[in-house]
């Protein structure tokens, strides 16, 4: 049977799994979102490009939801630590999300130009802001974050309300969240490459033409900026991993440099950051070559080498305090006990590919170009 | 130490949070059973009607669904970021039917309603009634997941506390999923949805009924509701969870606070119907009771005891003592001590660690309470008896005046007098509202009272928040209620104007509004 080091090790790749998902799938409505207001001129154009995500940004929001589930029962420390340390950050990313559901499904109830103005914002908004914050705080959580563990193993924090807020816009987050909107936007632009025709299609692509390029070169910014600029942290001594998680009984340091020390111990893990490099360039070269699908391929493939560069250099932590060096959790110390992280396990490999399976084949069943002519058609139907 | 206002602010919070969230779910849970008899009655007979109304109903479903998945994002994080240290002392319990939730049923509603709304015309309709059909399972499946981990919260089985891990451990995964409060729990709110769905459609159809539009459409949608709403209801009311009431020590606190049975009365107790509950001189004033009623209700016997809630403080005194011993070993542990005779002292008292933290509003080391603090905590053991005896009156009040309505509404319909029944059409039409009060109502005397516990015997809610300020909640408080508001203002904007045109909405020229255009735009001969 699987040993609880194993299996901690498995639900590092798991949770980083379940989020390279949810950017993935979600992030591509969420780029088709920031693109809405900017890619289509008038009603009917915008109506295309929402159904184009119409009958599936719901069950892709759903790894959004499930990561957060499986974070909670896998990491439980990191989800009580995270998001009440994120607090005000956290709330503005869901009142962003929430403009969503209802923008997707209220817009095309009334006519009235006014009201589809406003929700075509509030798509937008609600695609750009999250993907924004998302990668401040990924930007943060590199850093380090200013909380502590008590002996209680509550968390709390240097900074509260607006303070905590403010304290989480520093140069380095900001550009890790604009590397963030930039690679969630190239997405969404690559799924209207594929998805439409014509007028939006070409201006998908017209965008494909610089954004990918933008992406590579702040992606490879930031990675220098990891190297000189941030310390990283390691950790000198830990109880063994065969024995129960305690956050406090480990011994951490912080030294400039330490965020690359797995690329030296392990080479072969320099693929993860390549691909974030080399990935929007061939989105690029791709879309420009008119092979949208495959250029759809490697941008997931560069979601998930930047998602995954921030995740192998940090390795082991998750999520390192600044506050107490100690009190930065680990994927050893902050996972749940071996009897539930087997348990979700088990869920998972039995049903994550179920999901895959009928995931794809409502895809297939909406496949097809959406045109302006398809939408007058159904225009009682359709978003 | 604990700010009492802090704590206030965060339960106002989740109160409000789950209770919009809950405005929206119940529609959902029903309705989508309603849609799927309907589309099934089309798929067998063909009749084009039947597709109408699954049609019609389909967009009033998206747009309640809408607000449902938008307050759900809520709840998914409210946990960690209102209650961090209930996420770290039970998320190796709490999240895994959280996570499974996700995984196994809300992932298959969410990806299956997208063809539900958008994807009609790209199947067969044996294909588009097996998507409705997984629809309704993933909505429902949610639900139990949902109920496994509330479930939990009341009584918390399959799980162990651990002093090195400072947390409580899951051990019996299959304990945890078959908590028996989980089942009795899901039958009720499921059903209790499918009654609120149902009196939506009637209530709909009535006013239909007597405006004398679309009368074919309304009826057959009224009969399909009153018929489902019959089982419902019935299935609500038999199902309800008393029978969940015996197991563990806050849900025999609950069933005792529900009766404000101050002092246990020798069996079959008798049924307080209504009366003035009196928390501070433990008695019910103006008490109008039935003999014997309650023990049956509650006990299913006429020889067992129903425990007042005198007995059970005094129960919960000894065990607030036994818990301080708990605490005090727990200290010497997570300070080093090592030695066997503190390990045995722990394991002893390890149950009642939790009441022995109830302290905790009292005292920083519950060790060292004082006699006068013991009774403090051990009369604070209790939920305010007077909010859960009329919440669960008013709940059960309305679930008969329901099925009542049901049963009337099936019994002229089966008649054929129905649409000579004006009164009773009028009152459907504005009785629409009260399966939603029935049911956070019923929800309010589940989670109010399990306090002062945020998991039953484990954690006490007070001790179970994040290290916020008040500035924080208040701020949220306001955005989170601004925000719901307004997009329930929206919701019910489109509620009523899609429910006024009713099947005209579709665009077919066969109904009510568009006939009536059409007509008026002949020219006169």
């Amino acid at each position: 049977m699987l040993d609880y080091e194993t299996l901690r090790l498995i639900w590092w790749v798991l949770v980083g799994t379940l989020l390279i998902g949810f950017a993935i799938a979600d992030g591509m409505d969420m780029g088709v979102g920031t693109l809405l207001p900017f890619l289509g001129k008038n009603d009917a154009e915008r109506r295309v490009i929402i159904n184009t995500v119409g009958p599936h940004w719901d069950g892709n929001q759903v790894w959004l939801i499930t990561a957060g589930g499986a974070i909670f029962a896998a990491w439980p420390a990191v989800y009580a630590a995270a998001f009440s340390g994120f607090y005000l950050a956290m709330l503005v990313v869901l009142m962003a999300l929430f403009l969503r559901p209802v923008g997707f499904d209220y817009r095309s109830k009334i006519a009235d130009p006014r009201w589809r103005n406003a929700w075509d914002w509030g798509l937008c908004v609600g695609g750009l802001v999250p993907a924004l914050i998302f990668g401040v705080a990924m930007g943060n959580v590199l850093q380090g974050v200013p909380f502590y563990l008590d002996s209680f193993l509550k968390p709390h924090y240097g900074a509260t309300f607006i303070w905590a807020l403010l304290g989480l816009l520093n140069p380095f987050a900001l550009l890790a969240g604009i590397i963030s909107v930039g690679m969630l936007t190239m997405h969404g632009a690559v799924w209207l490459q594929l998805r439409t025709e014509g007028e939006i299609q070409a201006r998908a692509r017209g965008v494909l033409g610089w954004l990918p390029l933008v992406v590579t070169a702040l992606f490879a910014l930031a990675g220098v900026w990891v190297a000189f600029g941030i310390d990283g942290y390691r950790i000198v001594s830990q109880p063994p991993l065969t024995g129960l998680p305690n956050p406090l009984a480990k011994e951490v340091v912080r030294e400039p440099g330490a965020w690359l020390t797995v690329y030296r111990t392990l080479p072969i893990a320099m693929v993860v950051p390549a691909l974030g490099l080399i990935g929007p360039l061939l989105v690029a070269l791709l879309a420009r070559a008119g092979r949208p699908g495959f250029a759809f391929v490697a941008s997931g493939l560069a979601l998930a080498g930047i998602i995954g560069t921030a995740g192998v250099s940090m390795f082991p932590f998750v999520m390192p305090s600044t506050m107490s060096l100690n009190s930065s959790l680990t994927l050893w110390d902050a996972a749940s006990s071996a009897l539930t992280l087997k348990v979700m396990l088990g869920a998972v490999v039995i049903f994550l590919p179920l999901v895959l399976l009928y995931t794809l084949w409502c895809y297939r069943t909406m496949w097809g170009k959406v045109t302006v002519a398809d939408i007058e058609e159904r225009k009682h139907q359709a978003y | 130490m604990i700010d009492p206002l802090f704590v206030e602010l965060s339960r106002w919070q989740f109160a409000a949070v789950a209770m919009y969230h809950f405005i929206f779910v119940p529609l959902t849970l029903g309705l989508i059973w309603i849609l799927f008899i309907m589309e099934a009655v089309y798929v067998m007979t063909g009749r084009e009607i039947y597709r109408d109304m699954s049609r019609f109903w389909t967009k009033l479903f998206a747009i309640n669904f809408a607000l449902g998945v938008t307050t759900g994002l809520t709840m998914e994080f409210q946990f960690g970021t209102n209650w961090s240290y209930y996420s770290h002392y039970v998320g190796d319990v709490f999240g895994a039917p959280l996570a499974i939730e996700g995984l196994m049923a809300f992932f298959l509603e969410s990806t299956f309603v997208g063809l539900l709304l958008l994807g009609r015309d790209r199947m067969s309709k044996q294909a588009y009634l097996a998507v409705v059909f997984l629809t309704a399972v993933g909505t429902n499946l949610s639900a139990l997941w949902i109920l496994v981990a509330n479930a939990w919260m009341q009584n918390p089985v399959g799980a162990e506390f651990s002093a090195e891990t400072m947390r409580m451990e899951m051990v019996d995964f299959a304990a945890v999923v078959f908590n028996p409060v989980a089942q009795v729990k899901f039958i009720h709110t499921v059903a209790a949805g499918y009654v609120t769905a149902s009196m939506f459609v009637i209530g709909i159809s009535a006013w239909y009924i007597l405006k004398g539009r679309d009368l074919a459409f309304a009826k057959r949608s009224f009969a399909v509701a009153a018929g489902f709403g019959v089982a419902a209801a019935l299935a609500v009311i038999v199902l309800g969870d008393e029978s969940g009431y015996e197991l563990g020590d806050v849900q025999r606190v609950k069933l005792a606070a529900i009766e404000a049975e101050w002092k246990t009365e020798p069996a079959p107790a008798a049924f307080t119907v209504i009366g003035i509950p009196d928390q501070k001189d433990m008695e019910t004033e103006y008490a109008i009771k039935i003999p014997g009623v309650m023990g049956l209700i509650a006990t299913r016997s006429l020889d067992k005891q129903v425990t007042g809630l005198d007995d059970l403080i005094k129960q919960h005194e000894t065990r607030i003592r036994s818990g301080m011993i708990a605490y005090g070993a727990l200290e010497a542990l997570r300070s080093g001590d090592k030695s066997e005779a503190t390990r045995a002292t722990f394991e002893q008292h390890k149950r009642d660690l939790g009441y022995g933290l109830l302290l905790k509003r009292y005292v920083e080391n519950p060790a060292s309470a004082t006699d006068a603090q013991v009774l403090e905590a051990a009369k604070s053991s209790i939920p305010d008896v007077f909010y859960v005896f009329w919440g669960f009156r008013i709940m059960v009040g309305l679930g008969f005046l329901l099925l009542g309505y049901f049963l009337a509404s099936f019994y002229f319909l089966a008649k054929g007098t129905l649409e000579n029944k004006r009164w009773l059409l009028r009152l459907l039409v504005y009785s629409i509202p009260l399966p939603w009060i029935a049911a956070e109502m019923g929800w309010f005397v589940a989670e109010f009272g399990r306090q002062p516990w945020a998991i039953g015997e484990v954690l006490p809610t007070f001790l179970a928040t994040s290290a916020l300020t008040v500035s924080d909640l208040i701020f949220s408080i306001a955005g989170y209620l601004i925000f719901y508001s307004v997009l329930l203002v929206i919701e019910i904007f489109l509620m009523f104007r899609f429910a006024r045109q009713g099947p005209s909405s579709l665009h077919t020229g066969r109904y009510y509004h568009e006939q009536k255009a059409a007509l008026s735009a002949q020219p006169a001969e």
